[in-house]
């Protein structure tokens, strides 16, 4: 079936999103990962922050990014039309 | 029967399976009564074993099924909160179970590489994958690569790589299960090993991804209580808090001062200088080597021959000092190379334990600023590798093929990742717990007063635990202990001061993990036989009643191959497993994404994309890995094939961005694919695309 417009756009914004979170993992992934002992001068709970970004603060991220994205494409697709009909 | 709305169902299982970890932890309570009534470790351990697999054999032979969607693909009706809980136990396999957390302990800050590489690739799977096989909705990792690029080369190379990751996998899982037997109920490794496979045959034989599905399920629930109990327990007594999590940042300062006070110590530098010495005799004899070869070996074995004559013939024959010399005679080197590559390892050995202690959360250690460079370079290499290849591994991908929708698929990665981070984020507050421990009230002890877990756990394996007075003082210092990786998870009950009954739990857990990840593992390697080499390649009309008796023969046979390498307990498996994240990744990750995000990706650009991939980083193993090289016969120094001082295990940071360029060049270089390609891809784009039959209605 051919596209329409709105089927593009709903694929661009769908894009734009994945980039976007992508982009929050690296920085929270290996920007944070790289400056690790620089951070750990930090204090943040009683934990150095290099330390704490990896073993749980980069954690949290993860997941709330995972339910963010699932919560922000479900709503997307019933505005553009595409969401499937209950069973 | 009335069809169930999925609501319904899903408030259903809610239901059972509230009920089943009601009915779990009666069962602990009542063994841990009968524990105070006298009942002793051994049946606890028994008790445990045979009462959790026969749990999952129920749910097994109750989840049994002739229907092909329900046999692979658990009928795709799987809410995302369950599929969440079963990909949890499918992800979380006996290494991260019992081994994680003694990784973290000796590893320090290096070892949260797992951890993060572990759970930030559910991102990937999330972003990129997820929610488009879902829409896609056939049966297998291979199936989509096969009908996106068209042709069974593409399918056969996803085949073959589906096999290689997961096979390796498995076997490490059946390797598991009989460690685990064997520690806790005394039963022979060997023998446990098949205890093991029936334990996972029960749940995936019969019923297929059903099964294994209900199953998972149900295994979760045991290990988490079983991760989660004795390390909140450990954290009241040490922190007076409940949540370890919150509250190890306390823990981490005390044992950062403690590790400043025992590198000072004295007491504390003559042990080290004990094994300092031994490193430097071991040295002497690696030159005298170097120097006069054979002949040397020769006279350090007669030497050896001769005094053990002596200390036979001696009037009062001291049994101990025989005994020893006779070890020592029987692991003499045979020859040169031998003797290099041995006492190369002995030197190797000694110098660490001669090292001061590593400050737990320092970020990448290293002698210079060179070395500390390359040791970051590596760490985040290693979790590339890592999160990449989570993001390929088909039997995790598998999971979301399962559940009733896209919408669905979305939200159970978020679950899946929510369950996994529960025991991700305890495991490092664990080895910060247990280090607090033994650095304030082992370290110091008298060695009469040691705790009896040393006694017991030593008992079982040597390696999981050793303790001698090397300096004669009869006080314990860090230096004179040595921890196996396990030994931190395994004695957490007995170092809280936990009954028996919850070290039976540990078990019971770290069984579960390591079934659970096997049924997932075997099921899709015997699903990528069936569906796509007979079903897909074979007999393309072959009955419904054929493609499940092949399916489930295939799953045996798979499964008593797998179990009987693992019977030969295998030295090299742990690197196998780590480097199957590397050729997941490398195989899969590009031809998975751009087949979805990009409509010009071919059918060649994939199937040379994929070889390049697997080949280099094979290759980059080949090279650098000590098995591996021994294997291939490879003699250049490993110094000399390096790339960047990357490790073997990492190999797959070469190979993802080789496959992504080869796929890349190779598709533009040839004809783009045809029209049903691109309509498949816009398919799978959108959950749902109102064509022509929803027009009609």
């Amino acid at each position: 079936m051919q596209l329409t417009e709105r089927h593009r756009e709903y694929w661009r914004k769908n894009v734009r999103l994945t980039a976007i979170l992508l982009a929050i993992w690296f920085v929270v992934t290996y920007v944070v990962g790289f400056n690790a002992r620089e951070l750990n001068t930090i204090t943040v709970f009683g934990f150095p922050l290099g330390f704490y970004m990896g073993a749980q603060g980069a954690l949290i991220i993860y997941v709330v990014m995972i339910f963010y994205y699932a919560h922000y494409m479900n709503k997307l697709d019933i505005e553009y039309g595409v969401a499937e009909e209950d069973k | 029967m009335a069809t169930q709305t999925q609501k319904q169902f899903f408030q259903q299982l809610k239901k059972y399976y509230s009920v089943y970890t009601g009915g779990f932890i009666g069962f602990v309570i009542l063994l841990a009564i009968a524990e105070q009534m006298g009942l002793t470790p051994k049946y606890i351990g028994y008790a445990f074993l045979f009462a959790t697999i026969s749990l999952y054999a129920v749910i097994g032979i109750m989840s049994r099924t002739a229907d092909v969607s329900e046999y692979y693909v658990a009928g795709r009706r799987v809410p995302a909160f369950f599929n969440g809980m079963a990909t949890g136990a499918d992800w979380m396999s006996a290494a991260s179970f019992i081994g994680m957390a003694g990784g973290l302990y000796i590893q320090g800050y290096d070892g949260l590489a797992f951890i993060m590489g572990w759970t930030g690739g559910y991102v990937l799977v999330a972003l990129f994958l997820a929610p488009y096989l879902r829409k896609f909705g056939q049966f297998t990792i291979p199936d989509f690569l096969g009908e996106r690029y068209g042709g069974n080369i593409v399918r056969s190379v996803g085949v073959f790589a589906a096999i290689l990751c997961s096979f390796t996998y498995v076997v490490a899982q059946i390797y598991g299960v009989g460690i685990i037997t064997a520690r806790f109920t005394g039963i022979e490794f060997g023998i446990g090993v098949f205890v093991g496979l029936g334990g996972i045959l029960v749940c995936s034989f019969l019923g297929g991804m059903r099964a294994v599905t209900w199953t998972q399920v149900a295994q979760y629930v045991i290990l988490i209580i079983a991760y989660l109990l004795p390390v909140v327990w450990l954290s009241i007594q040490i922190t007076n808090f409940p949540i370890p999590q919150l509250s190890y940042g306390y823990a981490l300062q005390k044992v950062t001062e403690r590790e400043k006070q025992i590198n000072a110590d004295p007491k504390e530098l003559e042990v080290r200088a004990i094994f300092k010495q031994r490193a430097d005799d071991v040295d002497a004899k690696l030159k005298a080597l170097d120097k006069d070869g054979a002949a040397y070996l020769a006279t350090e074995r007669a030497s050896i021959e001769k005094k053990l004559s002596d200390l036979k013939s001696a009037k009062t024959p001291d049994d101990k000092a025989i005994a020893a010399n006779q070890k020592a005679l029987d692991s003499f080197p045979k020859d040169t190379a031998n003797a290099g590559v041995a006492w190369r390892k002995d030197k190797g050995a000694n110098l660490a334990r001669a090292a001061p202690v590593r400050a737990h959360a320092e970020a990448f250690p290293g002698k210079d600023d060179a070395a500390k460079n390359t040791a970051r370079l590596n760490f985040l290499a290693l979790v590339f590798c890592l999160m990449v290849g989570t993001a390929a591994l088909p039997h995790i991908l598998m999971r979301y093929y399962t559940t009733p929708s896209v919408r669905e698929a979305r939200e159970s990665v978020g679950w899946s990742l929510f369950f996994i981070f529960l025991l991700y984020f305890t495991a490092p507050a664990l080895a910060v717990l247990v280090k607090f421990d033994v650095y304030t009230h082992l370290v110091g002890l008298n060695f009469a007063d040691l705790p009896k877990w040393v006694a017991s756990w030593a008992a079982v394996d040597p390696t999981l635990v050793s303790i001698k007075d090397l300096n004669g003082d009869g006080i314990v210092q860090l230096a004179e202990i040595v921890l196996g990786q396990d030994i931190i998870v395994l004695a957490t009950p007995e170092i809280a001061g936990l009954p028996y009954v919850i070290s039976g739990l540990v078990a019971a857990g770290g069984l579960a993990a390591a079934l659970s990840t096997a049924d997932g593992l075997l099921l899709t390697i015997a699903n990528a036989l069936s569906h796509d080499v007979y079903y897909k390649m074979l007999d393309p009309h072959a009955s419904t009643q054929r493609r499940l008796t092949v399916a489930k023969v295939l799953l045996l046979i798979v499964a008593v191959i797998a179990a009987s390498v693992a019977a030969q307990k295998p030295a090299d498996i742990l690197f196998l497993v780590s480097a199957a994240f590397s050729f997941a990744a490398a195989a899969f990750f590009p031809a998975l994404v751009l087949g979805i995000f990009w409509k010009r990706a071919n059918k060649w650009g994939a199937i040379l994309g994929m070889s390049a991939g697997l080949g280099i980083t094979f290759y980059y193993m080949a090279m650098t890995q000590p098995w591996l090289r021994s294997l291939f016969s490879v003699t250049s120094p490993i110094a000399d094939n390096m790339w960047f001082g990357i490790n073997p295990i990492s190999a797959g940071v070469f190979g993802v961005p080789l496959g992504f360029a080869v796929i890349v060049t190779v598709s533009l270089f040839t004809a783009a694919p045809d029209k049903k390609v691109q309509e498949l891809i816009e398919h799978v784009r959108y959950p749902h695309l109102k064509g022509t039959a929803a027009r009609a209605n």
